[in-house]
């Protein structure tokens, strides 16, 4: 087994999965029961001055009969006393000494600040989190997003905290910008000691088309909310490692965004991030999720070699560069397993129409459709129509075949492809060594 | 950890279960994938507490999606070691897959026995990954525990006392372990390579295996009550029942778990050419079964008799429906009255209608009684007591029978039910036993 036990910025937990701040982090009781099925670490719903929150505040986007492929909420901040979230936060850490317990903050004046940081500690907080991100109610009020969006503010109000903060203090970014690098140095620059992304990011999740109000409704009436949920992990997964490979940014990283399970936390690690935040996860399946999280991350640990959860962090990122610096000289061609094809053709579709047209329903190479393979360089008017699908009979018969030399090795068939395996992108062997887009450019090619 | 495994004799080659082809053929990886996003992953979830041994269903199915498929075997053998068999034997309609709550929504249910095959056959395979060890056996702990059969109820419980650093000891009188897994569950459903497989990953951490030791014969049960802390009793049913009725002793006429034992293990078992009609007398999942056997071997005629109506039968609706595709007929309300011999040869079975009293002779050239099997005793020691029924009596919780230290479990405690009830029974005597010297079982 291995060391899955982590240090952030000094804040100790005894694993890497920590709850965000949000609905499931509401409460005392909560955050317990959490504890209980094996968080190590949880960020409180973010504390502040009294909100009201709206009914209902939730929509969900489906995809092909899956529930809450993306989440969108309406929701403010904590609409508890604050009085009562710092009593049931001090029980918890009693209770739950060895565990993460941060406390998200969100206020406006330099002397809220310095109230509710002092409160924050004097009830066992091992740290703070600046919610710089909510994209929603609190931004059109100067919080929120309204800060995260202005890098002079933020890193202003990032010293304010920091003069009076006895803990390590976090610093949560919204991704509702241009270059996550601005905000993020900011932080930096403000003296922030770690890093949480991404809060939500500003949507609106659909239109009730009988009653043409956009959702998630209120009365007659809706507003732009925060969007999360497992579509939005590649954006935060790109912001993340866009930070973590910045030599700007030395501050470790709490990543936060479509995590749902142990592998996307393990890609967010490798990606540089220290620890992660789960919260609409939890919101569909509970907590109890945690257990096969902090298992399957222990089993891809040790068939790894790997003897601790921190040697997993970053490994991702020797292998995330600019385009620029990408193998121009490197090539894939795609290849059809007959054995396991079962002739459903969508990679003949996909590659006719939204590809390089390379991929026929009979044997032959391009020439026979559209003349010599050119890889679409030359004009197309001779393209004959796909009558060859008359002579289809079963899957074997329905077996596409690629030209080779036609396939630009893009990828899309074999994603497409509904049989796992069945398409696999093989590498065209060259003696051409690695030539990129800057190698030409400095040698004046391009 | 190199523990020797205990051998036994190979299974000769040539049986007539080779022509048996696996009812619930294995998923691939993709049909598992697609088929665990299926499940809705139910809180407090009614399939879980329809399954015998209350495996965590919707966990390990969770765990498959996931491709933790190692942390999925581990939450199943948990609960139930004999995951590698009831996968593939439990009658799923009638338990887990019978309760998920996709047969609410009108919707084709999670496909729960060939989702845990999936996970628990990768076990088998990865056995000698030395990164797939799922439980650390801990140090010896000086206790010492006999088992006398090794069907699935001892084989459970040893494989949890081992773990827990007891020596175990299994007391078996064939010449190899698994039990009915072995010698009953129909072919289609289980064959015995994989039932010795099983055995084997059961035994491997330390078990040792006594084969050709029958107790009550060989050694006595008092001897076992003096030398060891606690005796766990698996000993299971005993010999076919018979009728009793007129021409029924001669050749032709076979008890129903005999003759699946010689289609599963015996290379000489041969069905002679000149069988083509064959009556089978019982309404139990062994009278299905052997009928279901023969018919799927090829016999054109099978025909089941039994004494009440359909609705009243023990054997499962869906097996019996099961046995039906292959032609198997049932003709109901009908006693058994006398085998009919020409020279010794089976000609006819009578059977009288208890609606009209009238007897008919159906012919035929084999009978197969298949009405129960006989109870053992060879388990009578002081305090040990059988119900009116043969069936031994045990505390429900703890599996304790009258006597101290011991436990008992399995067919012969419940007269004859699922290898997932024995596999539970195995694992809570175990547990009881380690609760009665004061440790907590770990996977309890
Ligand atoms: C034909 C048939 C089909 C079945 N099909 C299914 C099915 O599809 N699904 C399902 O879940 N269940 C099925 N069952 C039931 C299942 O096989 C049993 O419930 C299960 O095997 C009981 O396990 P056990 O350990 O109690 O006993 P057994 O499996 O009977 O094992 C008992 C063991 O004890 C040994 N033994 C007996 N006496 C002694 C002695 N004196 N000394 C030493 N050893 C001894 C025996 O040789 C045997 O190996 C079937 C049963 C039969 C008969
Ligand atoms: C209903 C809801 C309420 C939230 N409230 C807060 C909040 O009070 N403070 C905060 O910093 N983030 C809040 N978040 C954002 C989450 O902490 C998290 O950053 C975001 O949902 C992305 O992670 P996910 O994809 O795991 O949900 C909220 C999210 C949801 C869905
Ligand atoms: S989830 Fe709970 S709070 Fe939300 S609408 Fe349903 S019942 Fe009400
Ligand atoms: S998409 Fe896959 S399965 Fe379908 S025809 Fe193409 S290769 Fe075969
Ligand atoms: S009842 Fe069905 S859907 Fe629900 S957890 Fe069990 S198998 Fe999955």
């Amino acid at each position: 087994m291995a060391d899955l036990s982590i240090e952030m910025c000094g804040i100790k937990s005894p694993n890497p999965f920590w709850l965000g701040s949000g609905p499931p982090t509401n409460s005392g009781e909560q955050v317990m029961r959490a504890f209980d099925a094996g968080w190590g670490g949880a960020v409180w719903k973010t504390l502040g001055e009294p909100i009201v929150n709206v009914s209902s505040r939730l929509g969900a986007i489906d995809y092909a009969g899956a529930r809450m492929m993306g989440l969108n909420n309406i929701e403010l901040i904590t609409d508890r006393p604050l009085e009562t979230n710092l009593k049931e936060m001090y029980a918890v850490k009693k209770a739950y000494p060895h565990h993460a317990l941060i406390a998200s903050l969100m206020v406006e004046t330099k002397e809220q600040w310095r109230d509710i940081i002092k409160r924050s500690e004097d009830a066992g907080a091992d740290g703070l989190e600046l919610n710089f991100g909510c994209p929603h109610g609190m931004c059109e009020r100067g919080m929120g997003s309204a800060v995260g969006q202005e890098p002079r503010v933020l890193a202003e109000i990032t010293s304010w905290v920091k003069e009076y903060a006895q803990v390590p203090v976090l610093v949560k970014l919204t991704p509702n910008v241009g270059d996550i690098l601005v905000p993020g140095k900011a932080a930096v620059e403000g003296g922030a000691d770690g890093l949480s992304l991404i809060n939500t990011i500003k949507s609106i999740i659909g239109v009730n088309l009988d009653t043409l109000i956009p959702m998630p409704t209120v009365g007659s009436q809706s507003s732009q909310g925060g969007y999360c949920g497992p579509a939005v992990k590649p954006i935060a997964l790109h912001m993340v490692g866009a930070l973590a490979r910045d030599p700007g940014v030395t501050i470790p990283i709490s990543a936060i965004g479509g995590i749902s399970d142990w592998r996307d936390a393990a890609e967010f690690l490798a990606l540089g991030a220290t620890s992660v935040q789960v919260c609409t996860a939890v919101m569909h399946e509970g907590y109890r999720i945690v257990e096969d999280m902090i298992e399957g991350l222990n089993y891809y640990l040790d068939a790894g070699g790997l003897a601790s959860v921190t040697d997993l962090v970053g490994k991702a990122l020797p292998g995330f560069t600019e385009w620029g610096e990408l193998d121009l000289n490197y090539n894939v061609i795609a290849k059809i397993d007959s054995e396991t094809c079962i002739g459903c053709q969508l990679c003949y579709v996909a590659c006719l129409d939204g590809a390089h047209q390379c991929i026929h329903t009979d044997q032959g190479p391009c020439s026979a459709y559209h003349g010599e393979p050119d890889h679409g360089a030359h004009p197309r008017d001779v393209v004959q129509p796909p009558i060859w699908h008359q002579n289809g009979g079963g899957a074997d018969t329905h077996v596409p075949f690629v030209d080779e030399q036609e396939c630009i090795g893009c990828n899309l068939c074999k994603l497409v492809c509904p049989v796992p395996g069945c398409i696999t992108m093989e590498e065209v062997p060259t003696s051409a060594g690695k030539e990129s887009w800057n190698d030409r450019l400095a040698k004046g090619l391009a | 950890m190199s523990v020797e495994q205990p051998a036994w004799k190979a299974l000769p080659d040539d049986r007539a279960e080779f022509q048996f082809a696996d009812a619930k053929p294995a998923f691939s990886d993709a049909e598992a994938v697609i088929e665990a996003n299926r499940c809705l992953y139910c809180y407090d979830a009614p399939c879980i507490k329809a399954c015998p041994a209350g495996i965590d269903i919707p966990a390990f199915i969770k765990k498959i999606a996931t491709g933790n498929i190692r942390g999925s075997a581990k939450t199943i053998f948990k609960s139930n070691m004999l995951g590698v068999s009831t996968a593939r034997v439990c009658p799923v309609d009638v338990l887990c897959v019978g309760a998920c709550v996709l047969n609410d929504l009108n919707e084709q249910p999670i496909r729960i026995g060939r989702l845990q095959r999936y996970a628990t056959d990768e076990t088998l395979e990865a056995e000698s990954r030395a990164d797939w060890d799922l439980f650390t056996p801990k140090a010896a702990i000086g206790k010492r525990v006999a088992l006398v059969g090794a069907g699935p109820a001892a084989l459970a419980c040893a494989a949890h006392l081992v773990l827990e650093g007891v020596t175990a000891v299994i007391y078996e009188k064939d010449d190899r372990p698994g039990g009915l897994n072995l010698t009953g569950v129909a072919p289609y459903k289980l064959q015995s390579e994989a039932a010795l497989a099983e055995a084997k990953w059961l035994l491997r951490n330390g078990v040792q295996l006594k084969t050709g030791v029958q107790v009550g014969r060989d050694i006595e049960l008092d001897q076992l009550i003096k030398q060891y802390d606690a005796v766990f009793i698996g000993v299971g049913l005993g010999a076919d029942k018979a009728l009793g009725i007129p021409g029924e002793d001669g050749p032709g006429v076979w008890g129903g778990s005999g003759l699946i034992r010689k289609i599963k293990n015996d290379p000489a078992f041969e069905l002679p050419d000149d069988v083509q009609a064959i009556v089978v007398i019982g309404g139990g999942n062994t009278a299905i079964d052997i009928a279901r056997e023969l018919a799927m071997l090829g016999v054109p005629d099978v025909k089941m008799l039994y004494r009440r109506t359909v609705g009243e039968m023990p054997g499962y609706g869906h097996e019996l429906q099961g046995a039906r595709k292959y032609g198997v007929r049932l003709l109901e309300r009908l006693t058994p009255t006398a085998v009919i011999r020409d020279g010794g040869r089976v000609t006819a079975f009578r059977a009288t209608s208890t609606a009209s009293g009238v007897a008919t002779d159906y012919p035929c050239d084999w009978v197969v009684v298949a009405i129960g099997q006989e109870k053992h005793a060879v388990h009578l020691a002081d305090g040990i007591e059988v119900d009116e029924k043969g069936r031994m009596v045990v505390d429900p919780q703890t599996r304790r029978t009258g006597h101290s230290k011991v436990y008992a479990g399995g067919d012969c405690i419940n007269g004859g039910q699922e290898v997932v009830n024995a596999a539970t029974d195995g694992r809570e005597a175990a547990f009881a036993m380690l609760r009665s010297w004061d440790i907590a079982p770990e996977l309890a």
